[in-house]
């Protein structure tokens, strides 16, 4: 009755593909926010065995390097929240991840297992589908590096297969006009997932926006990327004309579902242009930010 | 594995699927770290691995292999580390952050609090000068239900300021405002600040709850729930489970053998449902299992299987009074029709200017105290049977477990353990007599601990309930009719359903002296958990209900809101609706006085309109206003009464026992405090024995506010009468008339010469006497509801102002400031008060803004903690508290009850703000967000 029968922790990357492969119902654990809490309450196929990626010193991994933060999938959140390039180069991430949970869990928590768990709204997923992170998954065929969304089977379901281990995310740093917001809208009632949250990068040019990639929870069954909106606001000045237009299609767009005692579809559309206009706002403010000290506290309301 | 848990260096090696927490409670008795859910949602379970603090609920033991833990019972050995150990034989050794949460009263319940005090160290540690937003952010998940929030943000500020080698911060309570013209009785204990006598046990990790205790031989219980919540039970076979090694009894309706229902006023609820029998509820026991081990009793109730007959769920009162609805129980669906009629509401609303009328719904609410429900029933050689458990009516479950075991209630023995919370939900039976009846049955010691799920689904919860109320008044205000209808959802089985739903009948037209009024209340059986007491007591939900009304029909007459309630106000003179004259004690006009003298301080002459906040045009902030009163005590006819017994040692300290309860509200430092007071002595000479019902008389149920009133009144007079039984045996030995002895400062004064209280002591026992005194006090007789006479012996008062900031593009509510002044009577803890203010505003916010416990077609959607949100520190807003002081004659020198009155506003002050800063009427409770912001689209 015992919820695992083993417990690994393995010091590599290859004993723990190797016990991947090898022992039968075995299942990968970072913090276990998430997996312990589905099997506790048997929202999860029981497992036999589980492989505990917190001493693997590859997924520790928290560097820049080539224009790229390298964050390890198993650094617990506090840990990448504390990097200060983090806070400086990829800002969204930095303000969602430390949305998540108390202190507590953020001791424990991964970014490994938050895109793993593969929920369409995950916080720290949608800052790094924004930031256009790639993602490095080591399988016992070798390493690769994919884009994020290359995870994603279906809503909670991930295409990584059991003995696929996401070792790390690369992260394009932010340069020189370029930066980053995230914001999400909680609901005081119920369970501590946004209703619906938002991950904006932009680069800006003088006064028009030149690059930009927005990035939503929950719309559909996996992160979704808001591509029209974003071809919409491509070369375009932050006025009001452009706004309107850019949340008219990404309402079209975007495909918000009723979720029973949390949020209908009526107002995630509504919450939608709301989160778009602030966070958008946001984002253009930070390019004008050279430094990121000048970032003042980061919101971090809960 | 080794770990160094506490600096020692321990080996052991971890079980299949142990978590951290387990390790450290079950194998290495370190049960100073507490489980509150299992889930990663309540942060009870905090404990330090490598200077970090985790969640060791859900933190694998093998994890914690070659690192170093650190739980709340090593936290004071880091500070004295190196320190001098100097008057550590006097003193219990504490760490500075123990010491400030007890100080500032921040320790209550005490549950929680090892989790608060090992992150806020955690905290600490990484940063010395910690911002009050970053504490906040810190303790963001370690919840606290008694929610002394603000105290706690004090104590760690303090705590940090100590450790910095600064000055602590003096504790904050609510100023006093007293009567006017009152002279004041020279008090030496009364109104001082006083620790509480089990506070250093609570913060370093040595209190001992139901669930730290272990027996040897102890079996573990589990029941077998229905899981649906309407049906009838067709058959049932249990013998797989009897059959699995490791089980020693699996226990169904027919091996009761005394009565097989229980019940607090009416025996309605089934033990266990037979065969043949109807569930009521999912959270019906159907079979109960005793085995060796947690894990073996679950693996049986799989074993179990249960076939069921379904049929109609009835899943609102309304419904349920339907001719057509099926019955629930013999007499019906109709639990009680509960009338209170005042003068003549046609006439009233014949003589109105205006009438307005308005329906209003409130949600099913859950206690969520942090403790679970735990019992452990102990058969003893001599053939009686033990019950340790954490309840507020001791005496209750006493004579409930002797039914069930067909034995007279004295062979029934409760030992009363710290409880770690209760609001009203440890009233009822959880598993009392299930435990009994596996410990009859099997011979062994058996505990039943309920997990966070199980206590979701199985406890009264507090009824929804649907009211409506037509008001009518006069153009300048006066009230001319009120009338309200309200149907409770009682759910499936009575608990204290009919009294509740009575207090919110009485209460429903609000602390105003209404000339015409009528209220009609249906408390209806449903298939919901069942409902019962909750902190409020009913008038929580008529207090919203009419405080919405009373701003609705202030606007519509266009005067103050505050003017309003001032011109309708109870005062002395004034006939409630139930027709009793209120004689004393009446201090609501200065609760009204008092916050609105603050909110003119703040907001000016103008505080319930909306303002703009600057820069942010999409944020409105508004001010909102509501009152409330609620009785003290039972009422309506029912002896209240408590016994208390004091006693005197030859060590000259006093020993104060009684049965009633102590959840966390602070009773035991109130009944120390009166006795100290009573013998002028300092009160850490006074010991406090509560809930154990062979060493102390009965006190009666810990509910309705009573308990400072009550059984403070028989602690009082049992610590008078034991004075003057001293004062007697020293008046013949000294040859002196009684009235020349003096207790002062722990002395005797005899004509001149002075005697320690042990001194005196040992004369009375020389007498071949006992010094102690029992004394059994009857509250003033009240009536019962309709015959016009005192339906209660005293009622609290209370004024709130509430400051809302709503979001106009997203819907969110935050409240930002809430001021109060509630009329206690008298304080006599201030620390205590401070702690019930605080934690009931938390609660009043709670019930406003975050909590819903959902039940669909019967089916309970939030059965975990995750899903219910209870409010954290982060909703704690700025809190301004005052006491107003009028006291009742009959109350322990003055006071009345404080648990219920502080809650109670709340939740109308806050929807009245919304509604001032927004215009969106809220009339139904929770606040959703949503709804705002379609209402404000709408407009
Ligand atoms: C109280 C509380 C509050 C929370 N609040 C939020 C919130 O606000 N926002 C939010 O987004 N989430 C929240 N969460 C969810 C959770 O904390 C995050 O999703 C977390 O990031 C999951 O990481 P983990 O390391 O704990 O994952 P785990 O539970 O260890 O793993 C989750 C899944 O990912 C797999 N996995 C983990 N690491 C890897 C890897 N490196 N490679 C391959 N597979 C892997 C596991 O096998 C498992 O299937 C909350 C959780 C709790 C308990
Ligand atoms: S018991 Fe661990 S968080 Fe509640
Ligand atoms: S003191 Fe925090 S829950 Fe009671």
């Amino acid at each position: 009755m015992a919820i695992w029968t083993h417990y690994y922790i393995p010091q590599t990357l290859d004993e723990a593909l190797s016990l991947l492969c090898r022992e039968p119902q075995s299942k990968a654990i970072a913090g276990g926010t998430d997996l312990l809490l589905e099997l506790q309450q048997g929202r999860h196929p029981p497992v036999r065995t589980l492989v505990d990626l917190s001493q693997i010193a590859a997924l520790q991994r928290l560097e820049m390097s080539q224009g790229a933060l390298w964050i390890g999938a198993s650094v617990p959140l506090n840990r990448v929240i504390a990097w200060p390039p983090v806070r400086h180069f990829a800002t969204a991430l930095c303000e969602a991840i430390s949305l998540i949970g108390g202190p507590q869990v953020r001791n424990v928590a991964t970014l490994g297992g938050n895109v793993a768990h593969a929920l369409p709204a995950a916080d720290g997923a949608i800052a790094l589908l924004a930031l256009d992170a790639q993602v490095l998954v080591a399988s016992p065929e070798g390493q690769r590096l994919q884009p994020l969304l290359a995870c994603y089977a279906g809503p909670g379901k991930t295409a990584l297969q059991r003995a696929e281990i996401i070792v790390a995310f690369q992260v394009p740093a932010c340069e020189k006009e370029e930066a980053s917001a995230f914001r999400r809208v909680m609901r005081p009632q119920g369970v501590a997932i946004a209703i619906e949250n938002m991950g904006i990068w932009l680069r800006r040019k003088d006064e028009r926006i030149e690059d930009i990639r927005i990035a939503v929870g929950p719309s559909g069954p996996m992160p979704f990327r808001a591509r029209q909106t974003e071809q919409v606001l491509r070369g375009k000045p932050l006025d009001e004309e452009t706004l309107a237009e850019a949340e008219k299609v990404l309402k079209s767009e975007a495909r918000f579902r009723t979720s029973p005692h949390r949020a209908t579809a009526e107002y995630r559309y509504h919450l939608a242009g709301v989160l778009l206009r602030q966070t958008l706002q946001t984002a253009w403010e930070r390019t004008q930010l050279n430094f990121a000290e000048e970032l003042g506290p980061l919101s971090v309301k809960g | 594995m080794e770990l160094i848990v506490n600096g020692n260096r321990v080996e052991v090696e971890p079980e299949p699927g142990e978590m951290l927490a387990h390790l450290l409670r079950e194998r290495l008795g370190l049960t100073g770290t507490k489980i509150g859910c299992e889930e990663a949602e309540c942060g009870a379970c905090t404990v330090l691995v490598d200077g970090e603090p985790i969640l060791s609920c859900t933190y694998p033991a093998a994890r914690a292999a070659g690192k170093s833990v650190l739980t709340i019972e090593g936290l004071a050995d880091t500070y004295f580390v190196g320190r001098s150990q100097e008057g550590a034989e006097q003193q219990p050794m504490l760490h500075p952050l123990q010491e400030e949460f007890i100080r500032h009263g921040a320790v209550q319940c005490g549950f929680c609090i090892p989790g608060q005090i090992m992150t806020a160290y955690a905290l600490l540690q990484h940063n010395p000068e910690p911002s009050e937003e970053e504490i906040r952010h810190a303790l963001k998940d370690t919840l606290c239900r008694c929610a002394g929030y603000p105290s706690i943000i004090r104590a760690v500020q303090s705590a940090a300021r100590r450790l910095r080698g600064e000055e602590p911060l003096p504790p904050l309570v609510a100023p006093v405002i007293s009567e006017s013209g009152r002279s004041q009785p020279s008090l030496h204990v009364i109104g001082t600040l006083q620790p509480r006598p089990d506070a250093v046990e609570k913060v370093n990790g040595t209190a001992k709850f139901t669930d730290d205790l272990k027996f040897p031989g102890m079996l573990h219980a589990r029941v077998k729930r229905a899981m649906v919540p309407h049906a009838i039970l067709k058959c049932l076979d249990v013998e797989k489970a009897r059959a699995l090694p490791g089980v020693h009894a699996v226990l169904t309706a027919e091996d009761i053998p005394g009565e097989r229902n229980h019940g607090l006023v009416i025996f309605d609820w089934p033990i266990l449902v037979g065969i043949g029998e109807r569930v009521r509820y999912v959270g019906d026991a159907i079979a109960i299992v005793a085995a060796e081990t947690r894990e073996i009793a679950t693996q049986a109730l799989e074993l179990i299987k249960a076939e069921y007959e379904l049929q109609e769920v009835i899943s609102d009162p309304v419904r349920a009074r339907q001719p057509d609805a099926p019955q629930l129980h013999p007499k019906g669906n109709l639990l009680k029709h509960i009338k209170v009629r005042k003068g003549d509401v046609n006439q009233g609303f014949a003589e109105a200017d205006v009438i307005l009328e308005h329906t209003f719904h409130t949600a099913i609410t859950e206690h969520a105290f942090m403790e679970p429900e735990c019992s452990i029933a102990r058969p003893t050689p001599d053939g009686r049977m033990e019950i340790y458990v954490g309840s507020q009516i001791p005496y209750a479950d006493r004579h409930q477990v002797a039914r069930a075991l067909g034995w007279p209630d004295e062979r029934v023995h409760v030992i009363g353990q710290l409880m770690g919370g209760g609001f009203g939900g440890k009233e009822d039976i959880a598993g009392q007599i299930h435990a009994a009846l596996l410990a009859h049955a099997t011979g062994r010691p058996v505990k039943l601990l309920f997990d966070r799920h199980e206590s979701l689904l199985v406890h009264p919860k507090r009824h929804a309930t649907q009211i409506r109320v037509k008001i009518g008044a006069k153009r300048d205000g006066r009230l001319t009719a009120v009338e309200t209808e309200l149907y409770g959802d009682t759910g499936a089985y009575a608990s204290l359903g009919e009294k509740v739903m009575t207090r919110a009948t009485t209460h429903s037209a609000g602390p105003y002296e209404v000339p015409h009024a009528r209220a009609d209340c249906y408390a209806m059986y449903t298939n919901n958990p069942p409902a019962g007491a909750f902190r409020g007591f009913g008038v929580t939900q008529s207090a919203f209900a009419i405080e919405s009304i009373m701003d609705m029909l202030a606007h519509a007459l266009r005067i103050d809101p505050i003017e309003l309630r001032r011109i309708n106000a109870l005062r002395v003179g004034s006939v409630t609706n139930t027709g009793q004259v209120l004689r004393e004690s009446v201090g609501l006009l200065d609760c009204i006085e008092t916050v609105a003298r603050e909110l003119k301080q703040r907001a000016g002459e103008n505080p319930f309109t909306s303002r703009i906040v600057e820069g942010q045009p999409h944020l409105r902030r508004a001010w909102g206003f509501a009152v409330a009163y609620k009785n003290t005590g039972l009422g309506g006819g029912a002896p209240d009464k408590a016994g208390a017994e004091v006693e005197l040692y030859e060590d000259g300290s006093l020993e104060v026992r009684t049965s009633s309860a102590e959840l966390g509200q602070g009773l035991v430092t109130v009944l120390r405090m009166i006795v100290a007071e009573e013998f002028a002595l300092p009160p850490e000479r006074v010991r406090v024995v509560v809930m154990d019902t062979d060493l102390t008389p009965d006190g009666g149920p810990t509910t309705a506010s009573r308990q400072t009133f009550v059984t403070g009144n028989a602690a009082r007079h049992a610590a008078q009468s034991l004075r003057e039984a001293l004062a007697a045996s020293l008046a013949e030995k000294f040859d002196v008339s009684p009235e020349r002895i003096r207790f002062v400062e722990g002395l005797a004064q005899v004509n001149g010469h002075t005697l320690t209280l042990g001194e005196v002591a040992r004369i009375v026992r020389q007498e071949g006497r006992t010094p102690k005194a029992f004394y059994e006090y009857w509250a003033p007789k009240t009536q019962p509801l309709g015959t016009g006479g005192d339906m209660h012996f005293a009622f609290s008062f209370a004024a709130q102002a509430a400051e809302v900031e709503v979001n106009t593009l997203t819907g969110e509510v935050k409240v930002l400031e809430v001021i109060s002044a509630i009329d206690v009577g008298k304080v006599i803890n201030p620390l205590g008060l401070q702690g019930q203010f605080e934690g009931g505003i938390m609660m009043g916010i709670g019930n406003a803004l975050t909590e819903h416990f959902i039940v669909e077609n019967g089916i309970v959607i939030t059965d975990r903690l995750a899903r219910y949100r209870m409010p954290s520190i982060m909703h704690t807003p700025k809190i301004t508290a005052y006491a107003v002081e009028h006291p009742v004659e009959a109350g322990p020198y003055g006071a009345k009850g404080v648990g219920e009155i502080v809650s109670i506003p709340t939740t109308p002050a806050i929807t009245n703000a919304i509604y001032n800063a927004v215009g969106v009427r809220i009339d139904r409770l929770p606040v959703d967000q949503e709804v705002i912001v379609r209402e404000l689209s709408r407009a």
